[in-house]
């Protein structure tokens, strides 16, 4: 009991001016959820823009509201399209799981007061929230958002007003945007590497961190190496179109009956530095969510993670295939088709860690003691879906079939499966998890088990048409389903999934009541609700300002500690030594 | 009182070892985080960099890979000629390096008056790299060599202005290290980033010097 | 409580809460709901492939042949996959719900990382191994020298196509001829003698059963080309000349559409691909030739 950390009591005190503490705070738990409450920002205005989209799918000639003129040009659907798929990616799947919970849990799931450079974190979110503002104001210029889908193909985005509406000052507020968005995740990395190195607590070895901080750190070092690749390639593209070179432009452009004064770029070139960031970024989201998972499943199995060690490293493992891979984007690109056949070889061997997840999640389910809590429901869905969108994964990764499903629905259900639903599911998971701890108060379990229902059957029935309407050849982006003849066939399934997202996303309502209630009414949340075994549940909820009131845990043990046969109850928490379970038993026994 | 806190935090985070528990950013709480007051471990900072070296290089990289790629691809690939003042800056901003890594020393064995000195002629080492590289895009301009003129020209310049803004991070860096307030402790860790820093960016210039003239 | 070291109102919470969470864990409503679902979705799922109510069209290619049969072997393996997992897991939470049991701790089996891990290498590296004849097929070999050749011109939002005309070869292009409204949409060169019999028409014919040699390219910016018949798709990049090549073994029309996000038309985008007889291929080459 008497190590230096838990004789420490004086600690500095949170600041008392109100901006101080909750609006510029470099406390790492305020910068989290600062990051939350962008994400959910975000996440709203993504969802609404893709129900125009889904709207305008299916009734083209009706009229809409938020759209000027009432009925959608295509121009206005695209940029539908670009800034759903935009905000989505880096303001929702990047920021919310890493930025939002990582900020938040990982210094205390090590036994950390804070992040290793607070400044740094609160510059991190301002400059996210600078290049959210940037992002957003692109719908309000001349021309409005960006017509060129969240990849930003040149030439198509590198010549201005020319190549089409949106592609003026729209763009270019959108590379500004992606930009600062870089140099912001950048930071953000620094911070969370350089935290997991030095900050541990004493005897928290990195074969004792949760999973969660694992798959914090991986992404971390994801995020570091694919942004500063995707800085680079947006300063050149931006140079494009603003200082004339020409990195990304062939000669003899004639666009618009003009001829371009350009010479000699690749259009390809710009692929390839996007993918091989692009890629990455689909496991920058989904990582996260996977490490909450596995330590979520293990909590309500009351089972250790069935193999930790193994689920280490496969996160690691995808990390480092996931530079290797980004080329199964670009098989129909005109790359070199040997090229394309080594990228397919890559990519199905990524999915080989993947499966091993998943058996790992379904032996840690095996044989445990499966309370179906919200988080666990999300879970598991997150599981379900994560096998099925992997799954579909396996056509795409083969060049000879991509050749087909390239760029039709196909795509668009593979990647909203695997990489949104599933991390979205992770997200919610992971916010009916902490929640209690994050604000002191418990959720509604029995509105959240109707969101988890309807959101789960909903997401289904909206994504896995999309797949089938892929193999019949339905092409993603298109405004409208006169362009080809044979689209029309289509529209009923489209008609189905239309009714499905609208469904689903009034399923969100019920999430966003149960939140915003909680927050004022919620039951107080007790200091471990779930019977938990990390370093977050052995403080209070919320925790103090500095995280453990002065009290800084040493650690004796893995962190998924549950059912430990001998032990009085069915979990360990990190903190505690041998001689502490031992009189603990003893005592029980006496009593 | 603050002392034996900040000596508890650094034992409990094994960062032991004399000399290295003191406050990073001046004395008191400056900043409204829990730990801003100084109980962050030293060295995190060396790992900081670290860590945001590593960025750094994987964006030249990128630029590198993408030159290569751009160059195999074009045929309108024109090189120029490279300003001779090119040279005459490499030459300065290594002896930048050894003046700073002699400066490193003399703090090390206490002479700090030495120690200030060799700072500042590292210091001024690099203000004239930064006006010698003004002066090479001025006579490139003025030779008719834009941003624009060239696939060759256009890696030229962003290249040499990316690497020219981070050293130009490092000057400051390097300035707000003689101008910060007294105490020996304090700097230590200071001078150890900033140095680790600058070496770095002595390195990648000759990096990207190498690549310049390689790729002619 | 001293375990996890917690203050007496905490406790006193916690104790609260355990007995409303305990009231939640008696049910077995969750676990039974979400493996009917579970169950659903892969019997609406097994039914929806196994009936083919959804795909392309016949494919006219014995090329497209093959990769129909890749694809229906890469549906037997995940679909055997995707059913024994979705079924495992609604299993799992049927069958070990909270009854009040112990729950069985393991660590984990290192057999059974290797079993699962080395089954999987070799079913998803064998199935890109398998899949990868087709490809050589459709990338790797040329076009066989009697080919048809036809070029391929994109703009937003039209194609052009292009045959080389009696003579076999294309004339000279030149970007800063192109006038699309004065009749020169490709900027064929006046002065080039090779151009003069050069056939530029928007819709594609092309004769069945003769190897055709489509040559990509675009104007503008980066479109596709892509015919569900071949089971083909192909982006014509700007600054490239992407060759592709099939045998078409059915006469018809074919829809062409763009795949590539080009523009706001991007949607409309299409044109039509007529495969015909060899005699109606002449007729289409001498009618077009009288024409131009």
């Amino acid at each position: 009991m008497s190590s230096p950390a838990r004789d420490v009591h004086a600690t500095s005190e949170a600041p008392n001016s109100f901006v101080r503490r909750y609006i510029f705070s470099s406390d790492h738990k305020v910068v989290g959820l600062q990051y939350f409450f962008l994400a959910l920002t975000a996440v709203t205005i993504g969802i609404l823009l893709s129900l125009l989209m889904r709207f305008h799918l299916v009734w083209p000639a009706a009229h809409l509201p938020f759209v000027a003129g009432g009925i959608m040009e295509p121009e206005q659907y695209l940029a539908l399209v670009t800034m759903h798929g935009t905000l989505m990616v880096f303001f929702v799947l990047t920021v919310a799981p890493q930025s939002a919970f990582g900020n938040y849990f990982l210094p205390i799931q090590i036994g950390a007061p804070d992040m290793a450079f607070p400044k740094l974190n609160m510059l991190s979110f301002w400059l996210t929230f600078t290049a959210f503002l940037c992002m957003i104001a692109a719908f309000c210029v001349r021309g409005g958002a960006p017509i060129s889908g969240w990849t930003a193909y040149p030439p198509l985005t590198g010549l201005g007003e020319i190549t089409g509406p949106g592609e003026g000052p729209g763009q270019t507020l959108w590379i500004v945007s992606i930009l600062i968005f870089c140099f912001a995740s950048l930071l953000g990395s620094v911070n969370f590497i350089a935290t997991v190195i030095d900050m541990r607590a004493p005897g928290m070895t990195m074969m004792r961190m949760p999973l969660t901080v694992w798959a914090w750190l991986v992404t971390a070092i994801l995020t570091l190496l694919a942004f500063s690749v995707l800085l680079a390639g947006g300063i050149l593209l931006l140079l494009d179109r603003s200082a004339g070179t020409s990195f990304f432009l062939p000669a003899g452009l004639v666009v618009n009956g003009e001829l371009q004064s350009r010479s000699g770029g690749s259009p390809l070139l710009w692929q390839h530095l996007f993918w091989f960031f692009g890629h990455p970024e689909v496991y920058i989201a989904i990582l996260p969510g996977m490490g909450a998972i596995s330590h979520i499943l293990a909590n309500f199995s009351r089972k250790p993670v069935f193999g930790y060690r193994v689920m280490a490293a496969t996160l690691c493992a995808i990390g480092f295939l996931g530079f290797l891979i980004w080329g199964h984007h670009m098989f129909v690109s005109g790359m070199n088709p040997y090229s394309g056949l080594a990228f397919s070889l890559l990519t199905l061997s990524i999915g080989v860690p993947s499966a091993v997840k998943t058996f790992n999640w379904l032996g840690t389910l095996w044989g445990g003691k499966i309370q179906f809590h919200s988080p666990m429901l999300f879970a598991i869905g997150f599981v379900s879906f994560f096998v099925t969108g992997g799954l579909s994964g396996i056509f795409l990764a083969q060049p000879a079939l991509d050749a087909t499903l390239h760029a039709t629905y196909y795509v668009v259900g593979h990647f909203h499966l695997v990489m949104g639903v599933a991390s979205i599911f992770g997200i919610f998971a992971a916010t009916y998890y902490w929640f209690p701890k994050m604000f002191g108060r418990m959720m509604n379990e029995t509105l959240a088990k109707l969101h988890f229902w309807l959101t789960f059957a909903g997401a289904y029935c909206i994504f896995m048409p999309m797949h089938f309407v892929g193999i019949a050849g339905g092409i993603r982006r298109y405004a409208d389903w006169t362009g080809a003849n044979y689209l029309a066939a289509l529209q009923p399934l489209h008609r189905f999934m239309t009714v499905a997202a609208f469904i689903t996303a009034a399923a969100q309502i019920i999430f966003f009541c149960n939140l915003f209630r909680s927050l004022a009414k919620g039951a107080r949340a007790p200091a471990n609700p779930w019977n938990a075994t990390t370093l977050e549940w052995i403080t209070t909820s919320p925790p103090p300002f500095d995280n453990f009131g002065g009290r800084y845990p040493r650690v004796y043990r893995g962190p998924y500690e549950y059912s430990v046969p001998g032990a009085s109850q069915d979990f360990l928490p990190q903190n505690l030594s041998a001689e502490e379970i031992a009189r603990d038993k003893d005592s029980q026994d006496a009593g | 009182m603050p002392d034996s806190r900040l000596t508890q935090l650094a034992e409990l985070n094994g960062a032991g070892g004399a000399g290295n528990g003191g406050a990073s950013s001046g004395n008191g709480h400056g900043g409204n985080g829990p730990f801003d007051g100084g109980l962050i471990p030293q060295r995190t900072y060396v790992t900081g960099m670290m860590v945001a070296l590593g960025a750094i290089a994987m964006f030249f990289v990128a630029l590198a890979s993408a030159s290569i790629v751009r160059k195999g691809l074009a045929a309108d690939w024109q090189p120029f000629e490279l300003p001779r003042i090119l040279w005459l800056n490499t030459l300065l901003l290594v002896a930048s390096s050894v003046t700073l890594a002699h400066a490193r020393r003399r703090f090390l064995a206490q002479q700090f008056e030495e120690f200030r000195h060799w700072w500042r002629v590292t210091a001024i080492l690099g203000v004239f790299f930064l006006v010698g590289q003004v002066i090479a895009w001025w006579r490139l301009a003025s030779s008719g060599v834009f941003l624009s003129t060239s696939p060759d020209s256009s890696f030229f310049y962003v290249f040499t202005v990316a690497h020219g803004l981070h050293l130009l991070g490092g000057t400051a860096g390097l300035l707000a290290v003689v101008r910060s307030s007294p105490g020996p402790m304090l700097r230590k860790t200071a001078t150890e980033v900033v140095a680790l820093y600058w070496h770095c960016m002595t390195a990648l210039w000759l990096g990207v010097f190498l690549f310049l003239v390689a790729t002619k | 409580m001293r375990l996890s070291r917690l203050s007496f109102t905490d406790a006193f919470e916690r104790i609260k809460f355990h007995r409303r969470l305990a009231d939640d864990r008696g049910s077995a409503v969750p676990s039974v709901l979400l493996a009917v679902l579970l169950a659903a979705l892969v019997a609406v799922t097994v039914y929806i492939f196994a009936a083919r109510i959804y795909g392309p069209p016949a494919a006219i290619t014995s090329l497209g042949l093959r990769i129909d049969r890749q694809y229906d072997l890469t549906l037997y393996v995940t679909g055997v996959a995707f059913i024994l997992a979705q079924l495992g897991l609604g299993y799992a939470i049927l069958r070990f719900r909270d009854r009040g049991q112990r729950a069985h701790f393991t660590r984990g089996s290192t057999i059974a990382e290797v079993l699962w891990t080395s089954v999987t290498i070799v079913a998803f590296v064998g199935l890109g191994i398998a899949g990868s004849k087709a490809w050589a097929e459709m990338r790797f070999t040329p076009a066989s020298r009697d080919s048809v050749q036809v070029e391929v011109t994109t703009t937003q939002f039209v194609y052009t196509f292009r045959y080389p005309g009696a003579d076999g070869k294309f004339g000279r292009l030149d970007a800063s001829l192109v006038n699309a409204p004065a009749g020169n949409p490709l900027g064929l060169d006046p002065n080039d003698a090779l151009g003069r019999d050069d056939v530029v028409v928007p819709i594609l014919t092309v004769p069945v059963n003769r190897p055709v040699e489509l040559l990509l390219r675009s104007q503008d910016v980066i479109h596709n080309f892509f015919v569900r018949e071949l089971r083909l798709q192909q982006d014509a990049v700007p600054g490239m000349v992407i060759p592709i090549h099939f045998t078409a073994d059915r006469i018809g029309r074919y829809e062409i559409v763009c795949t590539q996000l080009c523009g706001l038309g991007h949607y409309k985008m299409h044109s039509f691909m007529d495969v015909v007889s060899e005699s109606d291929y002449e007729q289409f080459l001498k009618r077009q030739a009288a024409l131009q």
